[in-house]
């Protein structure tokens, strides 16, 4: 794999700073919570990745999200961080923008393991090169 | 036996044998009060030169309700009164002289809880052919909240569908497999891969690809699951291909249905073809097995587009919903197929709002509150490309599918490279929208900007940035009507 592609601007070249305050500070105005996680496995159905804290609520600004953002880049310089945008509205009440701010410089994506069944049927299942390659214990 | 002419007869001037206007049989209540569970429709009449408008709105209400066409004394044994729908008020159309707006309400109580089927044999059965009638449209409904509870709407919808997949603040993007027709399972699952490797989140089968002789559908299910594994592993993201199950019967529908999930897939597709049952139980079904149901509109042209005659699609689109679709395709406004601007926006508020205000300037008649039925995704699809995504990001707003199929494998340089083109547009557009630029206005800048760092792209706004659909559009709205354009 060459770039995970999850988030909304991830085909895009990797968001600098002044960017990532714009998008930071359009949460804040469309009133939106805002957390910050982080993850060495982002398998397409890891959909829990670590919490750096909890969601920011109500912030006045930008400023507190981005020292938090450089908090959690310091903590976890080499795996994927994203920021997410929580929209409380009702008939929402889900995140309602999330993308990538950090990828590890190497990205070790995943593989395909396909098990024959009946027929020509197969069921497939995506396996992290991250999880394989680091055995339990180094990974945390 | 005696002679009949001695018998006693009803002697009520509303019950005796004969024929009556309908406007005095009850059908007609200029006074009528709409209650809260009220089911209330807006008809455009074209009454037959010489007949009263009142009339003729009385005479649809009759007749889709309990008339018919002469008095029946059997009217009496029933709470009659309370099963009549009412025609409670009648307007003319702005700028015509011979259309007329009827707005008729009907008790709850003559529906069937929960039953598209129902609903649309009273609303929409015998009356389209009546004779007092030159033509009549069916324009809005507004069905109410106790009604509305009887359905379970999407099972998904558009932000369980979002959690699923994952992506969240940008339009979700997808493309159609062409050739539509002709292709073998393994070319066809090419298509797919490339598509989704791409970028793009979902590929789709066509409206007419079933189990054709060059193709039988196992075959697809099969090449096209292998295409979405091994692109979601490639690039880390869940992804789809609507895996149509349309077919001659209910059981091979589910058959083909259960297939689908067996492999893995998390979307399957009908068609409004199948008819309103078919695609409720298709919906129960998905619900049950964590599917998200795509409902293309094949035929919806037939009865949607002339303005004078047939349903709107505003109607059609809320029985969708609450038939329990999660994507319906609902108009790209800028492409090649029909689309007035204000009137599309309103059918994609219709699927997409959880309370409707009325707004006659995008077709909608009603207030009415959706009752916590979920939101329904519409589809944008037909002759879109990415040189217009700031119209589109504009019109549309971010809860939508825009489909592109000749805009992705039409790409001169491959379905990959057609699928990123559109999906650096995307991004870089809703990136500009986000950082608070006039993106609408300098939309051409911006995506030459994205072009700068990817080539595909570039090659695509070359290609196609000539290519427009000014056509006059027939539906229109009638209180504010502006031209279909895709000229910036």
């Amino acid at each position: 794999m060459t770039r995970l592609t999850q988030g909304c601007f991830s085909l895009l070249p990797d968001l600098n700073e002044d960017q990532i305050r714009k998008q930071v500070a359009y949460c804040i105005r469309q009133s939106y919570a805002i957390s910050i996680e982080y993850t060495d496995d982002p398998h397409p159905r890891n959909c829990y990745w670590e919490m750096w804290g909890l969601p920011l609520f109500d912030m006045p600004d930008e400023s507190a999200v981005m020292y938090e953002l450089k908090q959690c880049t310091l903590a976890h310089p080499a795996v994927y961080i994203k920021i997410n945008g929580f929209n409380n509205a009702r008939g929402v009440e889900s995140c309602a923008i999330s993308f990538i701010v950090q990828r590890p410089a190497f990205e070790p994506g995943f593989y395909l393991t396909r098990q024959e069944g009946k027929g020509r049927s197969i069921a497939y299942t995506i396996n992290s090169y991250a999880v394989q390659s680091a055995g339990e214990g180094s990974r945390y | 036996m005696s002679d009949a002419s001695e018998r006693t007869r009803i002697k009520s001037e509303r019950y005796e044998s004969g024929v009556i206007p309908y406007k005095k049989m009850g059908y007609w209540d200029a006074d009528y009060t709409v209650k809260e569970s009220d089911v209330l429709c807006l008809f455009r009449i074209t009454p037959q030169p010489g007949v009263d408008p009142i009339e003729a709105a009385a005479a649809v209400a009759g007749e889709s309700s309990t008339a018919t066409w002469t008095v029946v004394w059997t009217d009496l044994l029933t709470a009659c009164d309370v099963y009549r729908a009412k025609a409670y008020y009648v307007e003319e159309v702005p700028n015509s002289t011979d259309e007329f707006f009827a707005f008729i309400a009907y008790e709850c109580d003559l529906f069937e809880e929960a039953s598209i089927a129902n609903l649309t044999a009273s609303i929409i059965g015998n009356v389209f052919g009546f004779k007092a009638v030159k033509a009549l449209r069916l324009e809005d409904m507004r069905l109410p909240y106790a009604y509305l509870k009887g359905y379970l709407g999407p099972a998904a919808g558009i932000i369980v569908e979002r959690e699923r997949l994952d992506v969240f603040g940008r339009p979700l993007l997808g493309a159609t497999v062409k050739p539509k027709l002709g292709l073998s399972g393994k070319n066809y699952g090419r298509v797919v891969y490339e598509g989704l490797k791409g970028g793009l989140d979902f590929l789709k089968d066509d409206e007419n690809i079933n189990s054709q002789p060059f193709m039988r559908w196992r075959e697809r299910f099969l090449y096209v699951m292998e295409g979405i594994n091994k692109a979601s592993a490639k690039t880390g993201a869940v992804k789809g291909s609507y895996l149509n199950v349309t077919a001659a019967t209910m059981e091979e529908m589910y058959e083909r249905a259960e297939f689908a999930r067996d492999l893995g897939s998390i979307i399957i597709m009908i068609d409004l073809v199948i008819g309103y049952t078919a695609i409720q139980s298709i919906c129960y079904w998905g619900r049950k097995n964590d599917m998200i149901v795509h409902l293309h509109r094949a035929g919806a042209s037939t009865y949607t587009r002339q303005k004078v005659h047939g349903i709107n699609f505003r109607v059609i689109a809320k029985w969708m919903r609450m038939a329990g679709v999660d994507h319906i395709h609902a108009g790209t406004i800028v492409g090649k197929l029909e689309g007035d601007p204000n009137t599309v926006k309103g059918f994609y508020d219709a699927l997409r709002l959880p309370y409707l205000k009325e707004n006659r300037a995008f077709g909608i008649f009603f207030d009415m509150d959706w009752a916590s039925l979920r939101k329904c995704m519409p589809v944008a699809s037909g002759g879109i490309h990415c040189g217009q995504m700031h119209q589109l990001t504009h019109l549309l707003g971010e809860d939508v599918v825009l489909q592109f199929g000749g805009g992705t494998i039409g790409h001169p340089d491959g379905i990959q490279a057609g699928a990123t083109a559109n999906r650096v547009a995307l991004e870089i557009m809703v990136l500009a929208k986000n950082e608070g630029v006039s993106y609408l206005e300098n939309g051409a800048e911006i995506l030459k900007e994205g072009g700068k760092t990817c080539g595909p792209l570039r090659v695509a706004l070359d290609l196609w940035k000539a290519i427009t659909f000014d056509y006059a559009s027939t539906d229109t709205c009638d209180y504010e009507s502006t031209p279909t354009s895709s000229a910036t």
